[in-house]
């Protein structure tokens, strides 16, 4: 090949290229078998603790059953090494799936219209920030301040440059938005209110149409946060009247990977103008040319950034879609009864688990209905987590740097058996009272 | 070459939600023995949940046969340009699939993490020595997600110098995400064009730059067309005399990797995706990972936290950093999409990587000799050395003949070929931009330029079969307009029952 361009050595490629070409750069070995890089991937890797269920850490990321299939079904080479699908007639698996993702995540959120993915949570909360500012053309974003500082902090960094205000509403005993404070902020200026069910303390808020009401009242738009697997149960956020919805993925048959397992979840009302805002890539069903026939393409480009550059609803090209595609899996896989039972599962768990700390003379922050997550309170949040790792619980997740909270955060799931509860809050009340 | 040679799996495929019976499930897990009874409260429950009712087979079937009619590196040859489609070793993904990966959470203790917080540190440190840039952070989840965080960190920069510089330039062969992350970071765009070499025209540079607004320029290098920019370090004195930063986009880092390096030319920032030069699979649209590093300058702007070492082995997340811009997502980045990195980088060592640009330049260049001079094709900028990518126009075919960059893209579909990127860059017109990689065979190439050459012919003879293809392939071709109109529009299970009505 090289003498097919009259060339005498790969160097003579790169003759124009003005620094460097002397010398190996960067990286300082020579080439590795595979034997030789696995065996040195798994010495550094043994150097990790593996918890199983014996984690109860809250907060998310979350231990949930991950089925087989759906491991087998996204390591096939024909999705993991596909491209996004902009040749539509070669890529109509991967257009499909996502089609069927948004579908499901659309009744599973009681919305009409899902995107096939944004990169986390806290993204998508704000790229719903961004979009609610774009369609009511205010700059102010209301969210409740029980959200963790992590997320906070990626508002912060999308909204600043946008001019958008991010106020924080006070949490009142039950963990819900504090509506007196929500009344007083809420006002022409909003562009949206943001409220989550459950929330990160894992309570859950009854009576979300009335946040959503006081939104709507001075024009602004309702975001509301639900966790996928609740709603297999609770009212969606459809059903409440949400404008927009936005949920953490990672729930959905994806392992909690050191949290980089990231998939936002966005959906919307079949509004007009919130879809022309929407961020992020969305498949729509259409026919073929000839008239014939169902396919899918990827639908309204117009607002994306390889057409409209810097007048795109948003800049994300690579998003999270093969995980999109796992989360279809599973909410195919556990169907309408299943996640039901999940939900139910989960809950009865996360009540156990309440009642038996509370009978350990443990008490809670927070009262009322919990979902998976629920906080306890440690004089000592540190030193709990420390005497628990000693004797291989994980412990949970200290409230005290985000929330001034002397508590754990703990979540159990649907992994978790009665004797697993019952080691965790023996654990908690040997390690909280010494 | 026998055209009828290729066949796509085509299957009517009905939707997920038309498939099963009332009553079946495909998951089961544990049950709890708890004798009470949790009453939720009416108020809350929700009404109705329409998923569909699946058994395990049936699901398994389903996506099997949808994955049949998908196209992969693993499936044949995937040229798009800027997109890096190279093969993903396996390997990596073994290793991405271990407990030791995939089940840690990202608040056990730093003590409990060590082969983690290892892992990304040599990770960032490889990175850095690879770009001649000073420190790395793995956060970000995609390459847009990297250049909003690079805009992001020129932002803070200049807020703490106390100027006030609200553009960024970019040349008219960025790719979109550029101009679209500079606007998201709250910048004004200024675009700068290509001239007749396929390089930054330098005086419109000149005339673009200003002392007092320029926060920054962001450069592909090589640029969108193939073409290195052979007035990088006039073009760095340029914006650094200006005050600004030069940003580089790590897409096309391909064409000099092991050979070059960034930060020896200049720029103070630089984003990769490691879901392309760095061989982690692109999963039908993600996840990725868009890391990005700076030079010392800059280092106090990175996301928070990140890893240090402390001499003696140990690893810790630090989060000491008054001036850092925050956090761009949760947690630490794509952990797992690291790991098959750190494998590659494993596996390929300093040589393995140099040869990958050697080989994947030659390609390119080996494609391009070949294709000069097929009939209704041209390829501009003719004499200029291309990197790992080129940009050919059907222009000439479509005047001649009517048969438009997109009916040669579908050909191709039929013969078993995966289309270039087409329609981009827009510095050209019906333009066909190729990307080989150093993982094509020789022999594909050769079958591209085949192709090409038969598609010319019957462009000329007989062009009406050309407007019909695809036909090999999982669907012929599809309705664009159909799919956008607001009429029409289904963009859910749920869209579709209300205009059925």
């Amino acid at each position: 090949m090289l003498a097919a361009l009259g060339l005498s050595s790969l160097d003579e490629l790169f003759s124009d290229v003005p620094c460097g070409h002397s010398k190996t750069e960067g990286v300082p070995y020579e080439p590795m078998d595979e034997f030789s890089v696995k065996s040195c991937l798994e010495r550094m890797l043994s150097k990790n603790k593996l918890y199983g269920k014996r984690c109860f850490i809250g907060g998310g990321p979350w231990f949930h059953h991950i089925p087989s299939a759906l491991k087998h079904l996204i390591s096939r080479g024909e999705f993991l090494t596909s491209y996004t699908p902009y040749q539509p007639e070669a890529s109509q698996g991967m257009l499909q799936a996502l089609f069927e993702y948004q579908s499901l995540i659309s009744e599973l959120y009681g919305m009409e219209i899902a995107n096939a993915s944004l990169y986390d949570l806290p993204t998508a909360i704000a790229e719903a920030m961004l979009l609610s500012a774009r369609v009511t053309g205010r700059r102010k974003f209301i969210v409740p301040s029980s959200i963790p500082k992590e997320r906070a902090a990626v508002l912060r960094g999308y909204g600043e440059p946008q001019g958008i205000r991010i106020v924080e509403i006070a949490y009142d005993g039950a963990g819900r938005l504090d509506r007196e404070a929500l009344l007083k902020e809420a006002d022409q200026g909003a562009a949206a209110v943001y409220v989550e069910t459950p929330s990160f303390f894992g309570t859950v808020d009854a009576e979300i149409e009335e946040v959503v009401e006081i939104a709507h009242d001075v024009g602004a738009l309702a975001v509301v946060g639900a966790d996928p697997l609740s709603l297999g149960l609770l009212k969606s956020p459809g059903e409440c009247g949400a404008d927009i919805a936005v949920g953490d993925g990672q729930p959905l048959g994806i392992p909690p990977g050191l949290g980089g397992n990231g998939l936002g979840i966005m959906a919307c009302r079949l509004d007009n103008c919130i879809l022309r805002q929407m961020p992020g890539r969305i498949v729509g069903m259409t026919r073929t040319a000839v008239g014939e026939g169902r396919g899918f393409v990827l639908a309204l480009s117009t607002r994306e950034q390889h057409i409209r550059r810097q007048r795109a609803t948003s800049n994300i090209c690579t998003n999270e879609a093969l995980l999109a595609v796992a989360a279809a899996i599973y909410l195919s896989l556990a169907g309408r009864e299943g996640l039901r039972k999940i939900a139910d599962g989960i809950l009865r768990r996360t009540d156990y688990a309440v009642r038996r700390m509370k009978e350990c003379g443990l008490r809670l922050p927070f009262s009322g209905l919990h979902f998976r997550d629920f906080a306890v309170e440690v004089a000592d949040p540190d030193g709990v987590n420390t005497r628990m790792r000693g004797i291989g619980l994980s412990g949970g997740r200290d409230l005290s740097k985000d929330f001034g909270l002397a508590a754990l955060l703990f979540a159990v799931t649907e992994l978790h058996s009665k004797e697993d509860i019952d080691e965790l809050v023996n654990a908690t009340g040997w390690a909280a009272h010494g | 070459m026998d055209e009828r040679a290729f066949r796509q799996s085509r299957y009517d495929e009905p939707l997920v939600f038309d498939l099963g019976r009332e009553g079946r499930e495909g998951l089961s897990f544990p049950d709890f023995s708890e004798p009470r009874v949790l009453e939720v409260p009416s108020q809350i429950r929700r009404k109705d949940l329409r998923l569909p009712q699946l058994s395990e087979v049936e699901v398994v079937r389903h996506f099997t046969r949808l994955s049949q009619m998908n196209w992969g590196i693993d499936t044949g040859p995937y040229p798009l340009g800027s997109c890096t489609m190279k093969y993903n070793p396996r390997l990596n993904e073994e290793i991405a699939s271990l407990d030791q990966i995939q089940m840690i959470h990202p608040l056990q203790s730093d003590d409990e993490l060590q082969g983690a917080l290892e892992l990304m540190y040599r990770l960032e440190r490889l990175l850095s020595s690879l770009t001649g840039m000073h420190r790395f952070t793995l956060q970000p989840a995609a390459g847009a997600h990297g250049e909003l965080t690079g805009c992001l960190i020129m932002r803070k920069y200049f807020k703490e110098l106390g100027e006030d510089r609200g553009e960024i330039i970019v040349p008219d062969t960025a790719h979109g995400t550029n101009p679209a992350s500079a606007a998201m970071a709250g910048f004004n765009v200024v675009e700068v064009p290509t001239g007749p070499d396929g390089c930054i025209e330098i005086e419109a540079l000149k005339g673009a730059v200003s002392a007092k607004r320029t926060a920054g320029m962001m450069m592909t290098n090589p640029n969108t067309l193939g073409i290195f920019e052979k007035d990088v370090l006039e073009i760095s004195r340029i914006i650094h005399e200006a005050g600004g930063l030069l940003y580089y986009d790590g897409a096309n880092l391909q064409g000099i990797i092991g050979r070059a390096r960034p930060g020896d030319m200049g720029f103070d920032l630089v984003h990769l995706n490691l879901h392309k030069t760095f061989s982690t699979p692109h999963g039908g649209g993600g996840p990725g990972s868009g890391p990005v590093g700076v030079k010392g300058l800059l280092e106090g702007f990175l996301p928070v936290p990140l890893i240090s070492e402390d001499g003696r082995g140990k690893y810790r997340l630090s989060w000491d950093a008054p001036k850092s811009i925050g956090k761009v997502r949760g947690w630490y980045g794509a952990f797992p999409v690291l790991v098959r990195a750190y494998c590659y980088l494993l596996s390929m060592g300093g040589s393995g990587l140099r040869l990958s640009s050697g080989i994947a330049v030659l390609n390119t260049n080996y494609f391009l000799r070949r294709v000069e001079g097929i009939r209704g094709f041209s390829t501009p900028f003719q004499g200029i050395r291309r990197k790992h990518e080129v940009v050919i126009s059907a222009e000439p075919l479509l005047e001649e003949t009517g048969v438009t960059a997109m009916d040669v893209s579908k050909a191709l579909l039929d013969r078993g070929l995966h289309p270039p990127t087409v329609y981009f860059p827009q510095v050209v017109r019906e333009s066909m931009m190729f990307e080989f990689t150093e993982t094509e065979t020789r022999e594909n190439i050769d079958r591209y330029v085949e192709a090409l050459r038969e598609i010319s012919a019957q462009a000329y003879s007989d062009p009406q079969t050309l407007k019909r293809a695809p036909e090999n392939t999982a669907a012929g071709r599809l309705d664009e307009v159909w799919a956008n109109h607001p009429r029409t529009m289904v963009l859910s299970h749920r869209m579709r029952q209300m205009k059925r009505g």
